[in-house]
């Protein structure tokens, strides 16, 4: 197998899944000739030409509704959102119809669209381009979540958000598009929406993370493990619908659990992670629930030092877990 | 509309003063100092200069996300603009905001703005205070080619229009949203065109020649003084830069950026001023002079000026009741 970047995952699966079925299209700011701010579609347009990657206007509203409408009658589009901060023109278009579809029309109509957009910070963006939008909609029913953290699972999780009925919010982390190297399996492969894995066995606590922190998770865990103590974690892969079972099974084991997200701590999407395990593993825990999470302010901020502040880290994850193992 | 000596000085000094910055700025990002997205406004410094020099501490503009020659143009210090790329305390949002975010609402630049399209209804809101309070005051949109597509430019130009806020929407026309051409994005021939339907002036002009784009502004902003009503103006304009400092530039050449270069406004504008004796020779040598010291002081400033405290990132999200 290859070793490659996360992003040539996502522009393999593009690639994929345009040449084995023709309905599917590309649209979005820049991703026709230039093939993107990220370079996620380069050579998509090239190859399939400009009926199928299509540059948009600067409107995200525009974008999304397009791709709604094109979605219920016949073709199947992926939506690129340039940044995650640029998506809420469009939250309109996503939460009311988009999610709606299906249960208004009895069933009858589906939407398969995917929406992608690169989120999160620690890349100095600052406050327009850093931002974790998760937890938005994963507040939705008719939507679902998806987030990989893994070349493997960023090329397998957009083939089958590609070939999904429903709609599915593609959040990619963009700090891992080029740092997170792993092995794609050679041929077709598709990894399933929904089931969450274990990136790391542990007995001590479970750590639950999705994106960029899973990678932090796992060397904070290994920062650990010579103290004693083991940290199991889990990359839950999909947020929406949410892999309880695997969550629950592990906590069960260990007794104490955290969840890291950089998104703020309050509302984001650890909170209904903390709840399920409160509410339906509550007398297998010796310990509460720990959270691990950007601070309540309105942004990431620009200035290095305070960048790092706002941002979960290994080592504030490792204190996090020395704490909770010693609760 | 005549140009006096003295706003003759200000307007060439002003533009040099813009495009010194920004020159100095994309050294400094490629050298590593300055972090982060930074896009640069060198180019189109008449745009930004000919509207603000009808313009006075109690206006207001909004910004884009190419904005150091807005906040240059409308007063706001470069020393506390380069502190805010370099993330210091000392800069205009304490080191919170960079590049995209600096903002000074003691000179009436309500922000630069990293969401296209961000800006036109915070103007709009801007000049309904100000009709409101009856102060007198106006305010003026900065947006781009890519922002006349967002839905908010529509909006806001249209309630703009039925409420005759004096507000003056200038877009500039740089001709790529982005790496998209206009000629792609954009249905209409000239942006301006779209002022018919909202029954508002429209007028385009050449965003290289500071004295009409200046022209064409006392127009317009004369007419938001005397409550008449909002205008939309475009210039047509070039960035010498890419779209962010690491663009590769793929989607124009630079034999297109060489012929602009050759109608460059800065030196457009000293020449015209010299002709018609505006200015002499020694002030544009002196004004060039001055204008890169300000730049080098401004760095000075901003490499002295403290870091800010980590948890100082905590701080300024609600006011604080005692």
């Amino acid at each position: 197998m290859a070793v490659k970047t996360l992003i040539e995952g996502v522009r393999e699966a593009l690639d994929e899944e345009m040449a084995r079925d023709e309905r599917v299209w590309v649209l979005g700011e820049d991703v026709g000739k230039k093939g993107g701010v990220f370079l996620a579609t380069e050579g998509l347009y090239a190859r399939y030409g400009e009926a199928r990657v299509l540059d948009t206007p600067l409107a995200e509203s525009a974008i999304v509704g397009v791709a709604v409408g094109s979605a219920l009658n016949g073709l199947v589009p992926v939506a690129e959102i340039q940044f995650a901060d640029f998506i809420h023109p469009a939250f309109d278009q996503i939460v009311s119809e988009a999610a709606r579809v299906r249960y208004r029309s009895n069933g009858t109509w589906a939407c398969p669209l995917v929406i992608r957009a690169p989120f999160g910070g620690g890349v100095h963006g600052g406050l327009y381009h850093s931002q974790s939008v998760e937890a938005f909609y994963a507040h939705v029913p008719g939507l679902k979540v998806v987030i990989p953290s893994t070349p493997e699972d960023a090329k397998g999780l957009l083939k089958s958000a590609v070939r999904d009925p429903d709609p599915v919010m593609f959040f990619e982390h963009k700090k891992t598009y080029r740092l997170i190297k792993g092995e794609i399996p050679e041929g077709e492969y598709l990894t399933p929406i929904g089931p969450a894995v274990v990136r790391r066995e542990g007995s001590k606590l479970t750590c639950v993370a999705w994106g960029l922190m899973t990678h932090y998770c796992l060397e904070a865990a290994e920062s650990v493990a010579g103290e004693g103590i083991s940290a199991e974690v889990i990359d839950l892969r999909t947020l929406q619908p949410l892999d309880r079972e695997t969550i629950l099974r592990s906590v069960e084991k260990t007794a104490r659990a955290m969840v890291v997200y950089e998104d703020n701590l309050t509302g984001g999407f650890g909170a209904e992670i903390a709840a399920v395990i409160a509410g339906e593993g509550f007398e297998h825990l010796d310990a509460p629930v720990t959270r691990v999470a950007g601070p309540d302010v309105p942004a990431m901020p620009f200035n290095r030092a305070q960048e790092e502040a706002f941002m979960p880290s290994p080592a504030k994850i490792a204190d996090a877990m020395r704490k909770l193992a010693t609760y | 509309m005549e140009i006096t000596r003295d706003r003759a000085v200000w307007i060439y000094e002003r533009m040099a003063l813009i495009r010194v910055f920004e020159e100095r700025v994309a050294q400094l990002f490629a050298d590593g100092r300055i972090a982060g997205f930074v896009h640069l406004y060198a180019g189109e410094e008449a745009v930004a200069v000919g509207i603000c020099t009808h313009l006075n501490d109690g206006d207001f503009i909004t910004s884009t996300h190419r904005g150091h020659g807005h906040c240059i143009a409308k007063g706001v210090d470069p020393g506390e603009m380069m502190a805010e790329l370099f993330g210091r305390l000392g800069g205009s949002c304490k080191g919170k905001g960079g590049s995209m975010h600096i903002a000074d609402v003691s000179k009436g630049m309500l922000g630069a703005n990293g969401i296209v399209g961000g800006g036109p209804p915070l103007a709009a809101g801007a000049a309904l205070t100000a009709k409101v309070q009856g102060s007198g005051a106006v305010a003026v949109c900065f947006f781009g080619d890519g922002a006349a597509e967002q839905g908010t430019t529509h909006e806001a130009m249209n309630l703009a229009a039925i409420w005759k806020l004096p507000v003056v929407f200038v877009c500039e026309n740089n001709q790529f949203a982005e790496s998209t051409p206009v000629s792609y994005h954009c249905a209409a021939t000239s942006i301006a065109d779209r002022a018919a339907s909202y029954n508002i002036p429209g007028v385009t002009v050449d965003g290289y020649d500071v004295v009409a784009v200046y022209e064409a502004a006392g127009e317009a902003i004369a007419r938001a003084r005397r409550g008449d009503g909002p205008s939309l103006l475009e210039a047509k304009t070039w960035r010498y830069f890419g779209h962010f400092e690491g663009d590769q530039i793929t989607y124009r050449t630079a034999e297109q950026s060489a012929a602009y270069r050759e109608h460059d406004p800065l030196t457009t504008f000293a020449r015209q001023a010299q002709d018609r004796e505006l200015l002499q020779k020694e002030d544009v040598d002196r004004i060039d002079a001055d204008v890169k010291k300000k730049v080098e002081d401004a760095i000075e400033f901003a490499e002295a000026s403290p870091q800010p405290a980590p948890e100082d990132a905590l701080t300024d999200v609600y006011v604080a009741y005692r």
